[in-house]
């Protein structure tokens, strides 16, 4: 359900990209959502079509990257597999991908003067 | 289009942001956490599905410091103030943060609850989350750590089936330890599939009736609290 204040949270941040340049019309957001970031995909494009009606980012589409996560050895960095115990060579292994909520980028269209 | 010299042509630029989405909530968290820091105030986000007894540990808990720490908390609900009440009787200083419809705690209604509250008194401040094992944990409270209390009765395979919430977690609390004599639960399986979504698994058996497992659960905030005094974030902002 937190999808939805994740859309409130991009509609804003789109809306302050848009207010620095007066005209411009959003048309792509790229986002990078990772797999542990805790985003169910198919409630973020609902929470983004429900919620863009009447915002700067009405005619925007929202292209999403989905990051897969990927634990390493802290020591040795081999690549732990899925469900794998998340120790190596004794240590913790660390998170190396997957935990991002991340606005990468806005394709804004603008009016050549 | 223009057809004489093509203005009203469009373009499309784009624009890097490469900008946490949460980046407002994470602002707002930092300050809080400052704030915690500075008073000696150590910050507990306590999360966990509705009923695994975040409430009962917290009264367990207080009743045995009770002359010996001053707690506060802050107890989110989407509707009722019940377990700030409960946690009031117990001793605890508690502010109920109603949500309504929202699933989690962000660090705004923290912060405007703290507002209201004698927090920099406490010792060790709880804030109870919304009962849920998804939303609260991507929300950032200005917390010194997050504590997720796993009642035994909700089944072995909690920790696989919501890595997002467990990988975060500092500690489980593996509460209603006294009910394991009634159940077909086998522990191992818990500790077993926690190990597999948290790289640094640490557990601790409670019981929020008995008290069971409560003294160790309060010698780990002890040490927390130690490690926050020493931490080089405090140094930074005592200088």
């Amino acid at each position: 359900m937190h999808e939805y204040s994740i859309v409130a949270a991009l509609v804003d941040r789109v809306q302050r990209e848009v207010e620095a340049r007066p005209g411009a019309v959003p048309r792509v957001l790229h986002v990078r959502i990772g797999e542990l970031a805790g985003v169910e995909l198919p409630l973020l494009r609902t929470a983004f079509e429900t919620f863009r009606a009447r915002t700067v980012c009405e005619a925007a589409e929202l292209a999403i990257e989905s990051v897969p996560a990927a634990w390493r050895c802290a020591a040795c960095g081999r690549a732990l597999a899925t469900g794998e115990i998340l120790r190596c060579c004794g240590k913790p292994a660390r998170l190396a991908a997957g935990d991002d909520i991340m606005l990468e980028q806005i394709e804004l269209e603008v009016r050549d003067v | 289009m223009c057809e004489d010299c093509g203005c009203g042509d469009s373009e499309l630029v784009p624009v890097d942001v490469h900008e946490h989405l949460l980046a407002d909530n994470d602002a707002r968290a930092a300050h809080l956490r400052e704030h915690f820091v500075e008073a000696n105030v150590l910050a507990i986000n306590l999360m966990g599905s509705p009923g695994s007894g975040k409430t009962a540990v917290l009264e367990q808990t207080a009743r045995a410091l009770a002359g010996k720490r001053r707690l506060g908390a802050v107890s989110g609900d989407l509707a009722t103030d019940r377990d700030a009440r409960r946690l009031e009787r117990a001793g605890i200083a508690a502010r109920a943060i109603t949500t309504g419809s929202a699933c989690h705690l962000d660090a705004r209604m923290v912060h405007d609850a703290l507002h209201h509250m004698a927090w920099r008194d406490v010792d060790t401040f709880f804030i109870e989350n919304v009962g849920n094992l998804v939303c609260p944990a991507i929300y950032d409270l200005g917390q010194a750590a997050n504590v997720v209390a796993l009642s035994i009765t909700e089944g072995e395979d909690k920790p696989l089936k919501y890595p997002v919430m467990f990988r975060r977690a500092d500690l489980v609390l593996l509460t209603k330890i006294d009910l394991l004599p009634h159940l077909d639960v086998d522990l191992g399986a818990i500790r077993d599939g926690l190990a597999r979504v948290m790289p640094e698994p640490r557990i601790i058996a409670v019981s929020g009736r008995t008290g069971a497992g409560i003294d160790e659960w309060i010698a780990w905030l002890d040490a927390r609290r130690q490690a926050t005094r020493t931490s080089p974030h405090r140094a930074e902002l005592v200088e």
